[in-house]
């Protein structure tokens, strides 16, 4: 059996179970299950890779992030499992909105999923629409008018980005249709990709504008950014992880299939350079806008931003090195940026409240958590030890290496973040602690166990990892 | 094969759409976008069944189906309903002057005939003018979108804006995956619908409007109190 159609199986399956499952600690016992089911076939795609069909396919480049999403979204079920527990008990969630968010769950994985395997940029179109019509639910599932904002100006935000992006597809199958006579054959990657040198330039240029602003408004790049920090704040924490941690990816790894379209032609106007404004653009703004957060998860969601221009940036310069860098980033942001919001979630929940200036002292009161949260901002800054140091120490140098004075934005956006992320951490992690200092009775787990894995990616990563993320990078073009 | 005729009508009903589009944007009450919208939609069936005829492609009749039932019939009614409980039959609520809007529509037809036409040179006459044609009501949906202040005026725009995506898709010779991606829209689209109809949304909530800004800004409230 095809090992894609269990990856894509074990969530759906999950999804009737759950629904009909009354009992909330089994239920997120179950959601945990089935995600780490999904991880452990998402593993066996290293060992045999299936031959590509009509419609799924496996390459070097979406096997690392299938792998990727489906290990976070099993540490992200962990974490939930006891962030639910304590919403129940506080009464925020009802036992039936919380059936209902474990089965819209399985069903935002499937569609992430769905949206990196498939081999048509049709069926991509409609999986990434599902897995934005979900993520809009559980935004508003809290049921405030807050949430219920947040995840109307969202919902109405991304409609406009997937209206854009369809239209883009449809070009893009115009662009296809002459060369490769039409039907399914025209809309899949792999042909798309291998005859994309005879497509007419001239559509193919209008074709990337319309993805770009369509995808480019799912990854949040500044300008298209304004529903991301809104969403994060008001949804559900492991929401606000699983946002940040892959729904932007699987926007970027849309728009970086199209760009590869782009680089088998040579005729059409070099997708780089946009992706270097929009993205030099959203480093700086972001940079900016992370000194006035008065709420800690606005505050993570805008460093988002930032990590997201940082990653288009880089593949912005393109080359093997930049590519690689722009690769391990996204790898590496996920990873950090969703042991944050692990760490955010507790915090907040003991501490009752989102507000910075009612966060004081935690590696006091909560040392665990606290130590925990400094070693993330640490990494998220990108400063040495951890992993995110070598990867955006290796943007720059590819940047210098190409085109010397666009470093300079780049390293003053770099600067700028640090300083913000810095000012924050030392007022939220030391000091005299505020607020409640109850103990908070949770897995730390699934962050620690992310902190681990970035901190040994700093200075090692196994030989396969790096081979298979050079080819990935030369896949990538100029 | 294509002859004249085929291409006359199919023009014909692309260009009318287009102009429903244009009759949206000065539509002073509610209920006059509603019944514009709910033309534009019988329309784009319309066009939908014949290239259905025209290419022969029986699977586009279903999305001339989705149009008539789903987007002329069943979206038209329950945004009556939901103008009628909130009690905005009256006006649109325009952000910027109907004649400006007019004219920035203009300004926008004219933009997307100067971005096609030269680009699609290659592809056949129909393809590249149908082309031009969604691309124009794409642009006026969405600056219905921007230029209406109240909630349902936007969705309109969203789905007047989804009409233009429709007449492109089927007008695009031998596309696959039309009547998929129709669904998943009219999915979105009533996701949206009955998202106004729980949750009452009347206006739209962007960073636009001044007065939302002190509630919905949760990390400006610190500051300004």
């Amino acid at each position: 059996m095809n090992p894609v159609l269990l990856i894509l199986g074990i969530p759906l399956t999950a999804t009737v179970i759950l629904a009909a499952v009354p009992n909330r600690t089994i239920a997120a016992r179950l959601n945990a299950l089935a995600s780490l089911a999904t991880f452990i076939t998402a593993l066996s795609l290293f060992v045999a890779r299936p031959a590509p069909t009509l419609f799924l396919f496996i390459d070097d480049f979406n096997v690392y992030l299938v792998v990727l999403t489906s290990f976070v979204a099993f540490t992200t079920s962990w974490f939930s499992a006891s962030y639910i527990e304590h919403e129940v008990e506080i009464g925020r969630l009802t036992p039936i909105s919380l059936r209902f968010y474990h089965a819209m769950y399985q069903i935002m994985t499937f569609s992430m999923l769905l949206a990196l395997v498939a081999n048509n940029i049709g069926l991509m179109w409609v999986a990434i629409e599902a897995a934005t019509l979900t993520t809009v639910v559980m935004v508003s599932l809290y049921r405030t008018q807050e949430s219920i904002e947040a995840a109307w100006k969202y919902f109405i935000l991304a409609s406009v980005g997937i209206a854009m992006a369809l239209f883009g597809t449809i070009l893009i199958y115009l662009a296809a249709q002459p060369v490769l006579t039409g039907g399914v054959e025209a809309m899949a990657w792999i042909a798309l990709k291998a005859r994309a040198a005879e497509f007419d330039a001239g559509i193919l240029n209008l074709a990337f504008v319309f993805l770009l602003i369509g995808y480019g408004t799912k990854v949040g790049l500044v300008p298209l950014h304004a529903w991301l920090p809104d969403a994060h704040a008001e949804g559900p924490t492991p929401i606000s992880a699983v946002l940040s941690g892959l729904l932007l990816n699987v926007g970027l790894y849309a728009v970086l299939r199209f760009k590869m379209i782009l680089a088998g032609n040579a005729h059409v106007i070099d997708p780089g350079a946009l992706l270097l404004t929009m993205g030099t653009t959203s480093l700086l703004f972001a940079g900016l806008m992370l000194y006035r957060r008065r709420d800690i998860k606005r505050l993570f969601a805008y460093s988002s931003i930032e990590h997201m221009g940082i990653i288009a940036f880089s593949f912005g310069i393109g080359g093997p090195l930049a590519n690689f860098a722009g690769l391990l980033h996204m790898a590496l942001h996920s990873l950090t940026k969703s042991a944050i919001f692990f760490a955010v979630g507790h915090i907040a929940q003991v501490k009752g409240t989102q507000k910075l200036p009612e966060i004081r002292g935690l590696t006091t009161s909560h040392p665990a958590i606290g130590w925990g949260l400094v070693l993330g901002v640490i990494a998220i800054a990108g400063l040495p030890p951890m992993g995110l140091f070598m990867s955006e120490f290796l943007v720059v140098t590819s940047a210098m290496a190409r085109q010397p004075w666009l470093a300079v934005p780049m390293v003053i956006g770099l600067a700028i973040a640090f300083g913000a992320l810095a000012m924050r951490l030392q007022q939220v992690a030391f000091g005299e602690p505020r607020g409640s200092s109850a103990p908070v009775s949770a897995s730390l787990v699934p962050m620690y166990l992310h902190l681990a894995l970035v901190f040994v990616a700093g200075f090692w990563l196994p030989g396969p990892l790096v081979t298979w993320f050079q080819n990935v990078a030369h896949l990538l073009g100029k | 094969m294509r002859t004249g005729f085929e291409f006359d009508i199919a023009h014909t009903i692309s260009t009318s759409v287009l102009l429903l589009s244009f009759a949206l944007l000065y539509q002073r009450r509610m209920v006059g976008v509603l019944h514009a919208f709910t033309v534009q939609a019988l329309l784009v069936g319309a066009a939908a069944a014949w290239q259905a005829y025209i290419q022969d492609a029986p699977h586009l009749y279903i999305t001339a189906l989705i149009a008539w039932v789903f987007k002329a019939t069943i979206i038209p009614l329950a945004l009556h309903s939901i103008i009628r409980r909130l009690g905005i039959h009256r006006t649109v609520e325009p952000v910027v002057g109907i004649n400006l809007t007019l004219l920035a529509g203009v300004a926008l037809v004219i933009l997307s005939i100067l971005l096609v036409f030269p680009v699609a040179h290659a592809s056949t006459a129909l393809t590249r003018e149908n082309l031009a044609l969604a691309l124009s009501i794409v642009l006026l949906g969405l600056l219905m979108m921007i230029t209406r202040r109240n909630a349902v005026s936007q969705v309109i725009g969203f789905m007047s804006l989804e009409n233009g995506l429709v007449l492109a898709a089927v007008g695009v010779k031998g596309m696959p995956l039309v009547v998929e991606m129709s669904v998943a829209f009219s999915v979105l689209v009533a996701f949206i619908v009955f998202g106004m109809f729980l949750f009452r949304i009347r206006e739209r909530f962007d960073t636009l409007d001044l007065q939302y800004l002190e509630t919905f800004r949760g990390d400006h409230q610190g500051e300004r109190r």
